[in-house]
């Protein structure tokens, strides 16, 4: 990926999720989520929510779906596997949520406490009834998001865009 | 906390005599129970029976997509210990419409009885001060419900009330356990149906 194109995607993907409607954007701070979240708060329709852990995001989202609004929660792989318990409601009670996942013990990977939790998020997501969106090249974001919103929003199924280490780049140590 | 005098069966009918103003969460066992005893079931409660830990975090997904409603949580004790943090989340979001009812019977009621931790030293209400709840009261004596009703409607919210219970059954009330079921029903009655 270029450097420009590293500037781009978030902008791309945050049109992608306001035009589909998604006005609340649960989080816990990652950097792959950074600027994503920068622009939820620079937007007027849309609701940036800083989360405590993840679950609550699972939770929030469903909350709003029973009200009629659209969420997704942003968060690192490493959330996922504070995640599952919650994800229960997708599953169980249909509640359409998208995740938005920055990978980490992933491609390129340096650090080992990484690599644990990022190779069981899908997995543990396949358990919980959640479909994975894996996005590897730059040219797979827009398609795979649309899949996981179509999925989500139109479809009612729990769903993941993986952003890869291959797409966002692995972090040096 | 050994003091609590209130029999929890009594509790919600006095703390919302008007339950149909209400979207209402509620956790998972007795706070359910409760709570579904409260509306009849009803449509626009949504009654939790696992996920343990989500019904705050949950009414604040509702209180934030629904802010011209009132938004009120039902947990108990063991599960709102389970998501503590979810009292900073709503704390920083501060939602006008919100009110949590924490339901303290120092007990895991569903699972036998078994103590928690506020039955030996931890405080739920100080919790949620120090999380930043701005409106927070403790009551334990049937005497205090009045007050407590009134503090739901006129305190500054986000509103948090600690009732401390009797160790004692909730309201015996079948409920249904489907959440989709549930989900659609609630969804068709405030959205209305199609």
């Amino acid at each position: 990926m270029t450097d420009t194109d590293k500037n781009a995607w978030p902008a791309q993907l945050f049109e992608q999720l306001i035009e589909a409607g998604v006005r609340l954007f649960t989080y816990v701070p990652d950097a792959g989520n950074a600027r994503l979240i920068e622009l939820a708060e620079a937007h007027n329709a849309a609701h940036p929510v800083l989360l405590s852990s993840e679950q609550e995001g699972v939770a929030l989202c469903a909350g709003a779906d029973l009200v009629g609004e659209r969420g997704v929660l942003c968060m690192q792989s490493s959330g996922v596997g504070n995640c599952p318990n919650f994800l229960s409601l997708i599953k169980g009670g249909g509640f359409p949520v998208l995740l938005i996942v920055s990978m980490r013990g992933d491609y390129g990977e340096q650090n080992p406490w990484q690599y644990p939790m990022g190779q069981a998020v899908e997995p543990i997501l396949a358990a919980m009834g959640v479909l994975s969106f894996r996005v590897e090249r730059p040219e797979e974001l827009e398609p795979a998001a649309r899949a996981a919103l179509a999925a989500a929003f139109r479809a009612g199924q729990g769903a993941a865009l993986l952003l890869s280490q291959k797409f966002l780049g692995a972090k040096d140590f | 906390m050994t003091d609590a005098d209130i029999d929890r069966r009594e509790l919600l009918p006095q703390l919302f005599p008007a339950p149909g103003d209400y979207l209402m969460v509620s956790g998972l066992a007795g706070a359910s129970r409760d709570a579904a005893a409260l509306t009849g079931d009803g449509e626009r409660l949504f009654t939790m029976a696992g996920t343990m830990g989500a019904a705050v975090p949950f009414g604040l997904g509702m209180a934030l997509a629904a802010p011209g409603s009132q938004v009120a949580v039902i947990t108990g004790d063991g599960e709102l210990l389970m998501d503590l943090g979810a009292l900073a989340t709503v704390a920083s979001q501060a939602p006008d419409n919100l009110s949590i009812v924490c339901i303290d019977n120092g007990r895991h009621g569903e699972t036998g009885g078994q103590l928690g931790h506020t039955a030996i030293r931890t405080d739920l209400a100080r919790i949620a001060e120090g999380a930043g709840l701005p409106s927070v009261m403790a009551i334990g004596r049937p005497e205090e419900i009045a007050a407590a009703a009134e503090f739901l409607i006129e305190a500054t919210a986000p509103r948090f009330l600690l009732a401390r219970v009797r160790p004692g059954p909730p309201v015996a009330y079948k409920r249904s356990l489907d959440p989709a079921a549930c989900r659609r029903r609630f969804r068709d009655a405030y959205l209305g149906a199609g």
